[in-house]
Order: structure tokens, then C-alpha cells, then sequence
């Protein structure tokens, strides 16, 4: 069984980030970047799962403009097999990247497909729904810990919701989305890292794959959110309770 | 957008009667524009989807239409079944809008309903002025996205309910109660419902109120250094009325269970008091809690960079602070 991986280059977790002052985004001019770290715990759960002997092969896939190619050489570093790049400049909304996985697994006919929950950059949670609702397959969404049974051809996903861990079984082909605590990544080694320069990479564009990446959406501007008012700094717990009665009037 | 507008709102129900979640969703949609018609969508099974849809038909004026769908399909939330009978509605009844919460449910739905529908989904919406423009945070709320909705109908959104959160209804309101109907299911049956199966819900029982809409929320975080330790946030939290919050890392460390933890990943809570205690406040923490009205920090660490979202610092060791607040707080 292939399992395909989606990764995404986006501003590393850490960055303070800046809203630029025509409004028009943030800035990522001389800024880090990273591999979404969902993306990394969904890579590495693929590893783990070929490692146990479940997958033949790990596919990273990767969309987005020229310097997207960083982060796949990273999962390949990491270990991934090949890779795949769908090559695009301007702006990918979930709805594109969507159509573009829909368009590989096509090609690639993949038995399980894993991406990140959500992107630490637009925080929008949508693609793995998607591309799960665009194939007809199963979703397992959140997922803190994965169980493959081959022999069934199905998985088993605990999934953080609101109310606790739920526990859904799906049949294969499936589309899984990860959370934090599913696992933890593992670097890639010198070796690896060397290795990874020889690893296939193909490259794709959106016309080659017949998606349209033209969206419904578009972002009119970014700003900063409101700057709460400055704190104090209190010397007691008598002085905290105080405030709180007689300042804020929330006890 | 020159039609009419006219709202499907994915309702949820529990015990017989509409979840608070979903209330917030009606109220959101009043944003939409003006003469919106909000129809209800519940779906379920038996006497206690009924009852629900008795309590939606007349529990808020602007909710028009209550609509059910009857079937063991959707007992569990399970996206797949959820998305097609969304997709169903919609191309029988072609809403404008279609909105649910971002909560777990709303976030694993919407989605794939959406992806069905050949449209983009604007999730996570904070703020709404008018029909298609919306404001969602990213970046973990350290930017604020402005989206423009440029495609054909429906538009669909998930809403953050701490932005919309439900009016304080009269006492001697009576709406008028609205119709019921339902939903012909008998087209239903879809190849991609037999490829899921709802297993079990491990959940913790407890006391405490919903962390999603409680007044006060009272967070530890891995300072609290033991999960027999986070036992004083919880008296602390049992005191002040308080639901019970954790940073990733509590988490992680396994303090508390998974649907305790507030951040960009986690839950998204505005209360009126937020109390945090032994939380460095990292930036996908602050993302979680950053909308609450009052927020308090205790740290041992003065160079935390919680103490600079913080309305009220106390530099301090939580093991002195948290008994003396329990002995002199007032008694609620």
C-alpha cells in the first residue's frame, strides 16, 4: 500500500510574525520557514506505519511556489520515498489543493492519505475534509493514535473532539488529519539528509493536472487583531483579590 | 449576492433540547442581512430528536423552519453521512448560507459538505458585515484575515461561538413556533456512509461547566507538575464556579485529558475571568484565551510573556498562591 503525505512550507511556529503596512499580508521576506509541524507528525506517522511493514512506500507531496521544494527535501530527509510538487505561484485556497490531491491520487492510487490537521498559517483546518469529501472516502479528523489492520483493510483513529476521544473505524482507502499528541517527528539525520538529494522528485503544474486553482475567495486585507490594554503587576494575593472585586468587577 | 438571503443552520441537540453551539450560529446569521429566513437542520433518531425539534421550533425569533432528518445514520456525527444529508438539503432547498460553529463537529463537517458542494468553505469567522465579507483570525490570532465570498450560492461558514454568543432571551418571550418537517431521506443511502463506523467516546466526567461558554476559567500548565497537583486548579475552579483549563503541555504530560486544553489547536474560550497559573504564555496558548475579558496571571517567572497579555500579574509561586486564594476568596 502507497501512503501519500502532505506537506506545507509555511512561517516556522516560533517567528513573532508581522502584518505588513499596505494590509496586504504578512510579511515573509527574510523570515524562517518550516515544515507545518502537523505536517511533520503526519509524515512521521507514515514512516512508523511502513516501518511496521503496512505501507510499501511514502509519497510526500508538496504545492505551493519554487521554494516549496525545501520542505519536500526535508520529508525526504526524514525519510519519504519520493517526492511529488505541484508548482504554483499566487495564492492555493483549500478548495485548489484539494483538487490538485484528488487529480494525484488519480495517478499515484494511494490506499491512505495523511495530512496535517490544520496549517499554522491560515489555521483553516479544511483540506483533509475535503479531499476525503472530493474522493468518497472515509475521514478520520484529529487524530491522536492510529491503528492500521491490514488484513481488514481498515484503520482504526482516536480523534481529540470536544467532548473527550472518539474512536471511529474506517475502511480503506482513507483520508486521515493529524493532531499534536499523535506522535513525536523525528529529525532527519546527516545521512538522511545527504540521501534525500537523490530521492525522485516530480513535478507537476495545476494545467498539467487539469485543475483550475481560480477561487471563490479572495482576501480583501490583514490586519492586527485589537492590542489589549497594558496590565499591572499586583504584590499580593490580597491586592489580585482586590482588584478583581473592586476594579474589575469580575467577583 | 442580489437573491434573497435565506440561512441553513447544522444544529446540534442533546437530552431533547438544541445545544447552546448552535444558538450562537442563529445569532451569527442575523449578520447576513436583513429578512434572512434561519431554518434549523437537526438529525438524529427517536423521541429525543423530536423533543429537540419541539425546543427549536420556539426557542428563538429568528429561527423560521425546523427541519429533521430521522435515521440511525446520524447518531454519532460521523462527517461522512452529515456532509451528504447537508449536500441534500441544500440542492433540494438552495439556501444562500449555510452556517454551523467551529467546534469539533462543525470543523470535521463543513468541510467535506463543502468540498461536495464545489465551494469554499470560510471557517473560524469572527466577525461578519454582511453576506459574503468575513473576518477569520490567522496566524494563531496574531492576524486578522478579511475575506471576501466571491462564488455562487450557498456561501458556508463555520462561526467561533465566543464572537456570537447567545442573547439573554426575555422572560415573557413566546415565539411563534415555527414548522417542522422533514427531511425525505429515502434517496439516502450513499456508498461512502457503509466506509465509517462510530466506535466509542472516551470522555471524563465532570462538574465543572462547559469550558466552551463558562463565565470563568481557571488554567494550569505544566508548572502544576503533577496531575494529583492539578487537583488545587480544580478546587480553585470549584470555588470560583469555574470551568477547568489546561496549556498544551498539562496536557501532554498527561495532568489532564485532551478536551481541557485551550490554544490556537485546542479550545477557543472568551470568559469574563481567566486565571492562569504556571502558564508561560507561548503564543498558541494566548491564541486559545486572548479574547477573555479579564485575564490574571500567576508565574514564578516575571519575564513569562504571559504577564504582557495579562490584565492583573502576580509574580508568584502558584503553590503559595492558589491556598491563599482559596482561603480568603469570597464565598461565591
Amino acid at each position: 500500500m502507497k501512503i501519500m503525505v502532505a506537506v506545507k512550507r509555511v512561517i516556522d511556529y516560533a517567528v513573532k510574525i508581522r502584518v505588513k503596512a499596505d494590509k496586504s499580508g504578512v510579511e515573509t521576506q527574510n523570515v524562517k520557514m518550516s515544515m507545518n509541524p502537523f505536517c511533520e507528525i503526519a509524515l512521521e506517522e507514515a514512516l512508523r506505519i511502513k516501518e511496521a511493514g503496512l505501507a510499501s512506500e511514502v509519497v510526500a507531496v508538496t504545492m505551493g511556489p519554487k521554494q516549496s521544494i525545501d520542505t519536500l527535501r526535508t520529508g525526504l530527509a526524514m525519510g519519504a520515498d519520493r517526492g511529488i510538487h505541484v508548482e504554483a505561484t499566487g495564492d492555493l485556497f483549500p478548495l485548489a489543493v484539494a483538487k490538485l490531491f484528488k487529480a494525484l491520487v488519480e495517478i499515484e492510487k494511494p490506499g491512505l492519505i495523511i495530512l496535517g490537521k490544520q496549517a499554522i498559517d491560515n489555521d483553516c483546518n479544511q483540506t483533509g475534509q475535503m479531499v476525503a469529501g472530493l474522493l468518497g472516502w472515509p475521514q478520520g479528523t484529529f487524530a491522536s493514535k492510529v491503528v492500521l489492520d491490514k488484513e481488514k483493510q481498515e484503520v482504526m483513529v482516536d480523534r481529540e473532539v470536544d467532548g473527550g476521544l472518539e474512536t471511529v473505524c474506517l475502511n480503506l482507502p482513507a483520508v486521515i488529519t493529524t493532531d499534536l499528541r499523535l506522535n513525536q517527528p523525528r529529525y532527519a539525520t546527516l545521512p538522511n539528509i545527504m540521501k534525500a538529494k537523490s530521492k525522485p522528485v516530480k513535478k507537476y503544474t495545476p494545467e498539467e493536472l487539469n485543475v483550475a486553482t481560480k477561487s471563490d475567495l479572495e482576501v480583501v486585507e490583514v490586519t492586527e487583531p485589537p492590542k489589549r490594554k497594558a496590565g499591572v503587576l499586583v504584590s499580593s494575593v490580597d491586592e489580585l483579590i482586590d482588584k478583581l472585586k473592586n476594579e474589575a468587577h469580575v467577583i | 449576492l442580489n437573491q434573497q438571503i435565506s440561512t441553513l443552520v447544522i444544529g446540534e441537540h442533546e437530552g431533547g433540547a438544541v445545544k447552546a453551539p448552535t444558538l450562537s450560529a442563529v445569532e451569527a446569521a442575523k449578520y447576513l442581512g436583513e429578512g434572512n429566513s434561519v431554518s434549523v437542520l437537526l438529525a438524529g433518531t427517536g423521541s429525543s430528536l423530536q423533543d429537540a425539534a419541539e425546543h427549536a421550533a420556539s426557542c428563538h425569533p429568528s429561527i423560521s423552519q425546523v427541519i429533521v432528518a430521522d435515521s440511525d445514520h446520524f447518531v454519532h456525527h460521523l462527517a461522512e453521512p452529515w456532509a451528504r444529508l447537508v449536500q441534500l438539503v441544500q440542492q433540494r432547498e438552495g439556501y444562500s448560507h449555510i452556517v454551523t460553529v467551529s467546534n469539533s463537529f462543525g470543523k470535521n463537517v463543513l468541510p467535506r459538505a463543502a468540498a461536495l458542494l464545489d465551494v469554499s468553505p470560510i471557517t473560524d469567522v469572527v466577525s461578519i458585515s454582511g453576506p459574503n465579507q468575513f473576518v477569520r483570525p490567522i496566524y494563531a490570532g496574531n492576524a486578522l484575515s478579511t475575506v471576501r465570498y466571491t462564488g455562487n450560492s450557498p456561501c458556508l461558514l463555520s462561526v467561533r461561538s465566543t464572537s456570537f454568543p447567545e442573547p439573554t432571551v426575555a422572560a415573557d418571550f413566546r415565539a411563534e413556533k415555527a414548522p417542522i418537517s422533514q427531511v425525505d431521506l429515502s434517496a439516502f443511502d450513499e456508498d461512502s456512509i457503509r466506509k465509517s463506523r462510530y466506535v466509542k467516546l472516551t470522555s471524563q466526567e465532570t462538574e465543572r461547566p462547559d469550558l466552551g461558554n463558562a463565565k470563568v476559567v481557571v488554567t494550569g500548565g505544566r508548572a502544576l507538575k503533577s496531575a494529583e497537583n492539578f487537583k488545587m486548579i480544580e478546587k480553585l475552579a470549584e470555588k470560583l464556579g469555574a470551568a477547568v483549563g489546561a496549556t498544551r503541555a498539562a496536557v501532554d504530560a498527561g495532568f489532564v485529558p485532551n478536551d481541557l486544553q485551550v490554544g490556537q489547536t485546542g479550545k477557543i474560550v472568551a470568559p469574563e475571568l481567566y486565571l492562569a497559573f504556571g502558564v508561560s504564555g507561548a503564543i498558541q496558548h494566548v491564541a486559545g484565551m486572548r479574547d477573555s475579558k479579564v485575564i490574571v496571571a500567576v508565574n514564578k517567572d516575571s519575564d513569562a510573556p504571559i504577564f504582557k497579555v495579562a490584565d492583573y500579574g502576580l509574580v508568584g509561586d502558584l503553590f503559595e498562591v492558589i491556598p491563599e486564594l482559596l482561603e480568603k476568596l469570597p464565598e461565591k
